[in-house]
C-alpha cells in the first residue's frame, strides 16, 4: 500500500463545508435503532464546539426510501424536498445538514437534476407553491453531518478525553471504516476524499489516533441495499451482503466497525448477532463481535461522554470491549437504567456472540 | 530552400523529416523532451515480431545529420503565420518556416484516473509501460518487493472504450501489447498463470492473429469481463473482480501482479499548439484532419499538417505511413506555393 496515493486522491475531493449556522435534519430510521447519535452530533457541536445548530419540528421525511423503492414519484420527493429546504429558509438558515446518507444522497441528486435540468426546478417550484404556498431556494452549503464531524476533527481531537488507542498494547485501534452507498458513489465529487477511498470517516479515525484497515470488500454493500431488504424474499441477499463483508474484514482483526449510513450501522450491527444464531460464527476477537458504531459514538467516546448517555446499550453487538480497549471510564451498572435510574429491563443474550468475555 | 518545422520527435516527426530532407527541404524537428524516440524509446520490445524498439528508434535517428536538424527540450510555446510563413517560438527563440507539420503524438492515459483499479496505490498494479521498463532493466517483471510474480492479470482497455474517464475510443494497439507482454512473462517466468481480461479482441494487424493463437497455446487465459475494482490483500497480492462474460458468472481471483493496458490520450500541449494554430481538436482531444479517407494528414489551415498519433490512436506501422504521406503532401504543398 501506498499511502501517498491515497492522499494525492483526498487532494482531489475536498468540499466546501459550512462552519457555522447549520440546519440540521434528522434521519427517519435511525433515532430508532441508535437513539443517541443525533442528540450527540448536537451536543459536539453546540456544547463542545459552540456551533449555532438548529432543528426544525416541521421537517419531514425526505421520502428517500420510498423513492428508492418505486413508491414516491420523482416529482413528489423533488418536492418534498423543496419544502424542506422552504423551512430552511424561513428561519434564516442556509446551510443544511442531513443526518442521514439516504437523505443527502437525495438532496445531491435532487440538486444535481435541478443544475442539469433547470425545467424540472421550475416544475417543482409550482407544485410547492400549488400545494403548500411556499418559495424555496437552494441551500448555499450542503454537508452530510460526517462532513462536519470530519471539518472539526482536529478540534474534537484536542479536546479528547480518550484517543483510539489500545491501552492494553498502547498500539492504534484497527478500525474498519464502512460510508453508505449514497454518500459518494453516485456523485464522488460531493464526498470527503470521493467514492473510491473515502477520507470522511478514515479522517475522524487517523485524528483521534486509530488506525483504518483497508480490506477487500471495503466497497462492498453492507447489506441494506433496499431492494435486498425490503422486499421480504430478497431477505438472503441482505445478510451474505454482510456476511462477505464480515469474513474479508475478519482477518484484519478489527477493534471496532464504524459507518455514517443509518442503514449500515444497523445491518452490520444486528446481521452479527443473527449470523451468529444462525451458523454459530462471530467474528470478533475472544468469540465476540465487532462492534458497530457511529461516527458520533467513536467522536462522543474520544470526548468523555458516557456510552449509556449516548444509547451505545442499544447495539446488538456488544461495545463494551471496545469501552475496556479505550480505557473509556463507563459503570457497566447502568447500561440498562434510563435517565432517572429506571429499570429498562435486559434484553436476552445471545447464543453465540458473546458478551463481555 | 524552403523550411518545414516538425514538432515533435517521435517516430513519426523523425521518419517525415527524413523523407522531408531527402527531398530537398531544410527541416528542423523540435522535441520537447531531452530525448528523440518518443514512447517507443521506452519500450522493450515491439509487436508483433518482436524486435527490440531499439533498433527502430536508432535508425531513426540516425537520420539526423545536420538536416534533419532537431532541438532537443525545445517545446513549441506560440506558432504566428504571417504571408504563407510560421514562426515557431520556445524560449524566446524564433524560427521560420514554410509549412508546419504536427508530431506531437500521444500520451499514455493516467490510469490513476480509474481509481478503482487502485494503480498508485496498491504496490502490485503497474501499467503496461512499467512492464516495458522491466522487461528492458531485468527481462522479466518484478514485485514491489523485488520477487518475480507468479500470478498475473493483464487489464484490457484501461482509458479505453470508457466513457466514464471520458475515452469512448479504442486505442487500437493495447489488445496486441497485452498479448505480446503476456507471452513474454509467459517465456521469462515460465510457471507463471496468467490472465487477460478483455471486452473483445481487435486483433487487425498482420501477425497479430498468430500472436494471439501462440499465446493460447502457452497457456495464457483470456476471460472476456471488464474489472470491475481490485483491492489490495495481506502480502500485497491483489483480489480483482470482473464479470465472465462468456459464462455469464462473476469472477474473483487474486493475483501477485495487475497490468493495466492503459490507452492513449491526447498528448498534453499539443491543444494550446493547435489553437494557436486556428485548428480545433476532433471530438477525442486530438488533431482534426480535414479528410480521413483521402487525405489524413492535411488540417483546415494551409500549410499545417498532422501525422501520427497526434491525430488519434496509431501503431508505428501507420505512424511511419502517415510520416511518409505527410512528407508527400507538404512536398506538393510547397511546389504550388
Amino acid at each position: 500500500m501506498k499511502p501517498e496515493g491515497k492522499k494525492r486522491i483526498w487532494s482531489e475531493y475536498q468540499k466546501d463545508i459550512a462552519d457555522d449556522k447549520f440546519y440540521f435534519v434528522r434521519s427517519c430510521i435511525r433515532q430508532t435503532f441508535f437513539p443517541g447519535s443525533d442528540t450527540t452530533f448536537l451536543k459536539i457541536l453546540r456544547e463542545v464546539l459552540g456551533k449555532d445548530v438548529y432543528e426544525n419540528p416541521d421537517h419531514t421525511t425526505c421520502t428517500g426510501i420510498g423513492y428508492h423503492t418505486e413508491v414516491v414519484p420523482f416529482p413528489t420527493i423533488q418536492t418534498v424536498v423543496a419544502r424542506n429546504f422552504a423551512l430552511m429558509r424561513e428561519k434564516g438558515y442556509v446551510n443544511y445538514t442531513p443526518s442521514c446518507v439516504t437523505s443527502f444522497g437525495i438532496y445531491t441528486e435532487i440538486l444535481e437534476t435541478w443544475h442539469h435540468f433547470p425545467e424540472e426546478k421550475e416544475k417543482t417550484r409550482g407544485y410547492l407553491k400549488k400545494a403548500t404556498g411556499r418559495e424555496f431556494e437552494e441551500p448555499e452549503n450542503l454537508a452530510h453531518t460526517s462532513d462536519v464531524l470530519y471539518k472539526f476533527r482536529n478540534e474534537i481531537a484536542a479536546k479528547a478525553k480518550y484517543k483510539l488507542i489500545n491501552k492494553h498494547t498502547g498500539k492504534p485501534l484497527k478500525v474498519v471504516d464502512h460510508i453508505g452507498c449514497h454518500y459518494a458513489k453516485m456523485f464522488p465529487s460531493k464526498g470527503v476524499g470521493g467514492a473510491e477511498y473515502p477520507q470522511v470517516l478514515a479522517g475522524l479515525v487517523e485524528a483521534f489516533g486509530g488506525e483504518v484497515i483497508d480490506y477487500p470488500e471495503r466497497r462492498h454493500c453492507c447489506g441494506f441495499g433496499f431492494r435486498q431488504y425490503f422486499v421480504q424474499a430478497n431477505r438472503g441477499y441482505s445478510i451474505s451482503a454482510s456476511k462477505k463483508k464480515f469474513e474479508s474484514m475478519e482477518p484484519f482483526q478489527p477493534d471496532f466497525i464504524i459507518t455514517n449510513c443509518p442503514g449500515c450501522n444497523y445491518f452490520m450491527d444486528r446481521w452479527q448477532y443473527a449470523l451468529g444464531e444462525m451458523e454459530g460464527k462471530t467474528y470478533g476477537q475472544n468469540g465476540e463481535g465487532i462492534p458497530v458504531l457511529t461516527y458520533e459514538e467513536v467522536a462522543g467516546l474520544v470526548l468523555g461522554f458516557d456510552p449509556w448517555e449516548m444509547g451505545m446499550q442499544m447495539h446488538q453487538t456488544d461495545v463494551e470491549p471496545l469501552l475496556r480497549k479505550m480505557g473509556v471510564e463507563y459503570d457497566p451498572d447502568k447500561k440498562y437504567k434510563g435517565p432517572n435510574g429506571e429499570d429498562l429491563g435486559k434484553p436476552m443474550s445471545p447464543r453465540f456472540v458473546k458478551e463481555n468475555a | 530552400m524552403k523550411k518545414v518545422a516538425v514538432i515533435g520527435g517521435g517516430v513519426t516527426g523523425l521518419e517525415a523529416a527524413s523523407q522531408l530532407a531527402q527531398m530537398g527541404y531544410t527541416v528542423t524537428v523540435f522535441e520537447k523532451n531531452s530525448a528523440a524516440g518518443g514512447h517507443v524509446s521506452k519500450w522493450d520490445r515491439l509487436f508483433p515480431n518482436r524486435r527490440h524498439s531499439i533498433e527502430v528508434v536508432n535508425e531513426l535517428k540516425s537520420y539526423l545529420n545536420g538536416n534533419p536538424a532537431i532541438y532537443l527540450s525545445t517545446a513549441i510555446n506560440k506558432v504566428t503565420k504571417k504571408d504563407n510563413r510560421f514562426q515557431l517560438e520556445a524560449y524566446n527563440q524564433v524560427f521560420e518556416a514554410d509549412a508546419v507539420l504536427i508530431a506531437t503524438g500521444f500520451e499514455l492515459f493516467p490510469a490513476e484516473r480509474k481509481e478503482e483499479y487502485g494503480y498508485g496505490i496498491y504496490d502490485n498494479v503497474i501499467t503496461s509501460a512499467e512492464l516495458e521498463g522491466m522487461f528492458k532493466e531485468n527481462g522479466y517483471p518484478v514485485k514491489r518487493n523485488g520477487d518475480k510474480p507468479k500470478r498475473l492479470a493483464f487489464i484490457h482497455c484501461v482509458g479505453s472504450r470508457d466513457e466514464k474517464v471520458k475515452r469512448p475510443y479504442c486505442s487500437k494497439v493495447c489488445c496486441v501489447t497485452a498479448v505480446k507482454q503476456a507471452i513474454e512473462v509467459k517465456e521469462a517466468i515460465p510457471e507463471a498463470e496468467i490472465f487477460c481480461l478483455y471486452m473483445d479482441l481487435r486483433m487487425f494487424g498482420p501477425g497479430y492473429e498468430d500472436l494471439y493463437k501462440e499465446a493460447q497455446q502457452k497457456g495464457i487465459n483470456f476471460i472476456r469481463g471488464r474489472l470491475s475494482e481490485a483491492s489490495e490483500l495481506e502480502g500485497s497480492r491483489v483480489l480483482i473482480k470482473t464479470e465472465d462474460t462468456l459464462s455469464s458468472k462473476p469472477l474473483k481471483m487474486s493475483v501477485d501482479m495487475v497490468v493495466l493496458m492503459v490507452g492513449m490520450s491526447p498528448a498534453q500541449g499539443t491543444d494550446e499548439l493547435i489553437a494557436a494554430l486556428g485548428l480545433q481538436p476532433n471530438k477525442d482531444g486530438f488533431v482534426e484532419i480535414t479528410d480521413y479517407h483521402l487525405n489524413p494528414v492535411k488540417t483546415k489551415v494551409d500549410g499545417v499538417f498532422a501525422a501520427g498519433a497526434c491525430t488519434g490512436p496509431n501503431n508505428i506501422t501507420d505512424s511511419i505511413n502517415a510520416a511518409r504521406s505527410a512528407a508527400v503532401e507538404i512536398h506538393k504543398y510547397l511546389n504550388n506555393k
